[in-house]
């Protein structure tokens, strides 16, 4: 069953002109960031589908981005440019960093589908100030679906499309917590098929498989070296070839690593918090939600809140070293790095930076990834 | 051959004495007894000066400018932010602020002057994290407080002010003000916060006023000279004295438009510019200057601090007129620095690149332009979003548009004699002809 995450990854566009057949008279609508609240759209029974990039050199992008913005942002743009995505029915972004979302302006400007909509989310996430103001948005963005779809919801149709997302998330914490074991029963490159497919399918089709894959999981055991545990931090990553690289050092090289935790918004950050179903108000749970969750960098000030999770995540899935990645010209965790790399070293953590591009040059990479696990076993002997 | 008579400004050594002034006050305000902020050049800095008159800031962006333009000092705090592990695409006044305090030297000479506490707004992804990081290098005992301004478009960009969105930013206002006094121990003075607020508006509606009389032909002003005068909205648009000065500064190039004053004597064609410039090389609009084009501005210099309102309907854009009463209260207050604010041009284009592309069509339209020149700066993410969505933009409504790479405050990223070339290319498509 672990297979279909990455089938759902692979043919993330079979999948999606599959699910239009099957669902005639519904909508599907493209999202740039994980700060769109998923569950509003589920309450009008409209499928939304995150828009990643492909890991593909192209040339399309430069006369909209121009280079000095985040490789994965131009990524993004091209799928629409390059018309990968003519399927859907509308398009929204949750404003987190001003990279991604030109992204989504130029693709609002050049690929319009005949829906699209910007949603201010607050960016000082620690005022309490933010949920009010969050909550006054959905009142907009429902306005606006209302009048797409000629449909009105109710909180009835809200609680449902939390309990979708909820019912999801918990699927995919509950087989992330099997990654505490000694021997994880699953590897990092499966772990980052499952939490992007969930971006790229109907959740309500996602969770029973997830669900299924967690029960297999119970026995699963993986004939591969554990190796290095290491965790995943920083910008945005589904470089699959470089987790790939990594979990496959030990065949290659006297070294071996497993990634067992990541913090990027492809997989902790995106789905770690749930709504809070005790608020009687749906919609304020849902602006809860958002405002609360581990934030973009962008939005994680005057404290450095990340921080603190990051170093549980470290703990309690018992990591040998986290390598810190960053899409390169990636503005907001450019500007926490050296915050993250010092938290997590005084808290014995070793950390080893990495810039990431649309296409990683695996070689030298392996070359350096290898590098640092031997610094880890070097400070193994010491003690 | 000259076509115009010109004369010097007569209030610019006045600029440079207050300019100068503002610094020093900074760096002095704690032998005065004082205390000492620092803060975007967006904060709504009438916020922290209701703490008192002795009460004095920093503001980053002309701050990282002025090092910029010393190439060799920013090259040595470049260095420092680089050797803590920051990457060198980062906003490059950021990192020469960074810097400074990392090498511990004031660009206006000295040690660098710590700040008590920290007041910032933020759209930019930067802004926060600037003064977060800050805080963090002059040892983590410096509070911040931040605004977050980034509630969505103005009208006519968005149907209609929404309440929520005002609201949002006035209550972070308020809730400033009693942090403030938690933080610094002091009693906060309402009186002087409205008097401070009202000094925003009024330098920020004169600063737009002054731009306006651009229109004029022979262009009274040319941006360089504008670099050094809109720097006052940018230090602390609500001090009086700054207020004073633009209103000064408005009577005197109003008389010069009216005798036909030019800041180029040999204007023969009109261009607007985009985003800050190279800070160490200004010597390019000399150099357009030498073909007979003048700079006449640009939607960062009059937008930045200027307060205008795009009019849709007549593709206008003009002075945001001066609010009917001044506030009473300090609800009022922190509503109309909130509302103010919140229509500063040159935070629409966060929200859509089309807003910010309209805006530069009607005044390429209304200033006469002849061509646009956009520097794609690299040195900052949050006034380059979306530029190259401008330029298609502006070539689909019929503008000659010419683009350079650069960075305003990192002079390893700017090519001058390219630059010039292409300029060479562009003026002549204008129809101007390389000086002998
Ligand atoms: S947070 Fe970083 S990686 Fe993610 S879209 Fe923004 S700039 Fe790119
Ligand atoms: S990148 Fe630009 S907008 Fe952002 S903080 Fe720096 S100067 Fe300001």
């Amino acid at each position: 069953m672990i297979e279909k995450f990455e089938e759902w990854y692979r043919n993330r566009h079979e999948y999606q002109t599959d699910w239009k057949q099957r669902n005639p008279d519904k909508k599907m609508v493209g999202f740039f960031c994980t700060y769109t609240p998923e569950e509003i759209f589920y309450a009008f029974d409209i499928l939304p589908v995150r828009v990643l990039g492909s890991h593909e050199i192209q040339d399309v992008t430069e006369p909209h981005i121009f280079a000095m913005f985040c490789p994965y942002c131009r990524d993004v743009l091209a799928q629409g440019l390059k018309g990968k995505y003519e399927y859907l029915d509308g398009i929204t972004i949750g404003a987190s960093c001003i990279h991604l979302r030109q992204a989504y302006f130029s693709w609002d400007i050049h690929r319009n589908p005949g829906w699209s909509h910007y949603l201010p989310m607050p960016g000082h996430v620690q005022s309490p100030r933010a949920i009010p103001f969050l909550k006054g948005e959905y009142e907009l963005l429902i306005k606006k679906l209302e009048e797409w779809t000629g449909k009105t919801i109710t909180d009835a149709d809200l609680k449902r499309g939390i309990s979708i997302m909820n019912d999801a998330r918990r699927a995919m914490k509950k087989i992330y917590e099997l990654r505490k074991q000694d021997a994880p029963p699953i590897t990092g490159v499966e772990s980052m098929y499952m939490t992007c497919a969930q971006f790229f399918t109907d959740a309500r089709e996602f969770t029973p498989v997830a669900e299924r894959v967690y029960d297999e999981l119970q026995t699963r055991k993986l004939d591969r070296p554990v190796g290095k545990r290491l965790m995943l931090v920083g910008s945005e990553n589904d470089d699959l070839e470089f987790i790939h690289m990594v979990e496959t050092l030990a065949e290659r090289e006297p070294v071996g690593a497993t990634i067992v935790m990541e913090e990027h918004c492809t997989t902790t950050r995106y789905f770690w918090d749930e709504v809070d179903t005790s608020i009687e108000d749906p919609l304020e749970a849902i602006a809860e939600r958002y405002v609360l969750r581990t934030p973009c960098p962008s939005k994680d000030w005057p404290r450095r809140s990340r921080l603190d999770r990051i170093l549980q995540f470290g703990k309690d899935w018992n990591v040998d070293g986290a390598i810190v990645v960053q899409q390169k010209f990636c503005d907001p965790h450019e500007a926490d790095i050296p915050f993250v790399r010092k938290h997590l070293e005084s808290n014995g953590i070793p950390t080893y930076f990495l810039e990431f591009d649309v296409t990683t040059a695996v070689g030298p990479f392996a070359i350096r990834v290898e590098a640092f696990l031997e610094t880890l076993e070097a400070e193994e002997d010491l003690f | 051959m000259a076509k115009y008579p010109t004369e010097p400004l007569k209030c610019w050594s006045k600029a440079k004495e207050l300019r100068e002034k503002f610094y020093r006050e900074f760096s002095e305000a704690h032998e005065k007894g004082g205390l000492r902020w620092m803060g975007s050049a967006w904060a709504h800095d009438a916020i922290p000066q209701g703490l008192g008159r002795d009460v004095k800031c920093i503001t980053g962006e002309p701050y990282g400018a002025s090092c910029a333009f010393d190439r060799p000092l920013s090259a040595e705090f470049l260095a420092a932010t680089e050797n803590y592990g920051f990457a060198r695409d980062l906003c490059s006044y950021m990192r020469n602020y960074w810097g400074s305090i990392l090498v511990n030297k004031y660009a206006l000479g000295g040690e660098f002057p710590k700040a008590d506490f920290a007041f910032s707004q933020h759209i930019c992804c930067s802004h926060a994290k600037w003064y977060q990081n800050a805080c963090e290098l002059e040892g983590g005992d410096v509070p911040l407080f931040a605004i977050d301004v980034g509630a969505g478009p103005y009208p006519p960009f968005a149907p209609k002010l929404y309440e929520h969105r005002v609201k949002y930013v006035q209550e972070q206002l308020l809730d400033a003000i009693d942090w403030l006094e938690k933080v610094t121990n002091r009693t906060y003075d309402d009186e002087l916060f409205l008097e401070c607020v009202w000094n925003d508006v009024r330098s920020t509606h004169t600063w737009a006023k002054i731009c306006m009389l651009n229109r004029a032909v022979p262009a009274p002003l040319d941006e360089k000279s504008i670099y050094s005068l809109y720097v006052f909205g940018t230090l602390q648009k609500s001090h009086p004295e700054f207020a004073d000065f633009y209103e000064e500064l408005y009577d005197e190039v109003t008389d010069r438009v009216q005798r036909g004053i030019a800041a180029c004597p040999t204007e023969q064609a009109r261009v607007m510019s985009d985003t800050q410039p190279p800070w160490g090389f200004l010597r390019i609009y000399r150099y357009l200057e030498s073909w007979g084009a003048v700079s006449i501005g640009s939607l960062y210099t009059f937008g930045l601090e200027g307060m205008w309102l795009y009019d849709d309907e007549r593709d206008e854009f003009e002075p945001r007129p001066m609010p009917a009463e001044k506030p009473k209260t300090r609800e009022e207050g922190c509503m109309l620095l909130a509302d103010w604010h919140l229509s500063k041009p040159e935070y629409q284009h966060f929200y859509h690149p089309e807003y910010k592309t309209r805006m530069m069509a009607a005044m390429a339209k209304h200033w006469g332009v002849n061509g646009i020149i956009l520097h794609y700066n690299r040195g900052c993410e949050g006034l380059s979003v979306g530029i190259a969505e401008n330029r298609l933009g502006l070539l689909k409504r019929g503008f000659k548009v010419m683009t350079y790479e650069g960075n305003m405050g990192d002079e390893r990223e700017f090519d001058e004699k390219a630059t010039e070339t292409r300029i060479d290319i562009f003026l002549e498509a204008l129809g101007l002809q390389k000086p002998e």
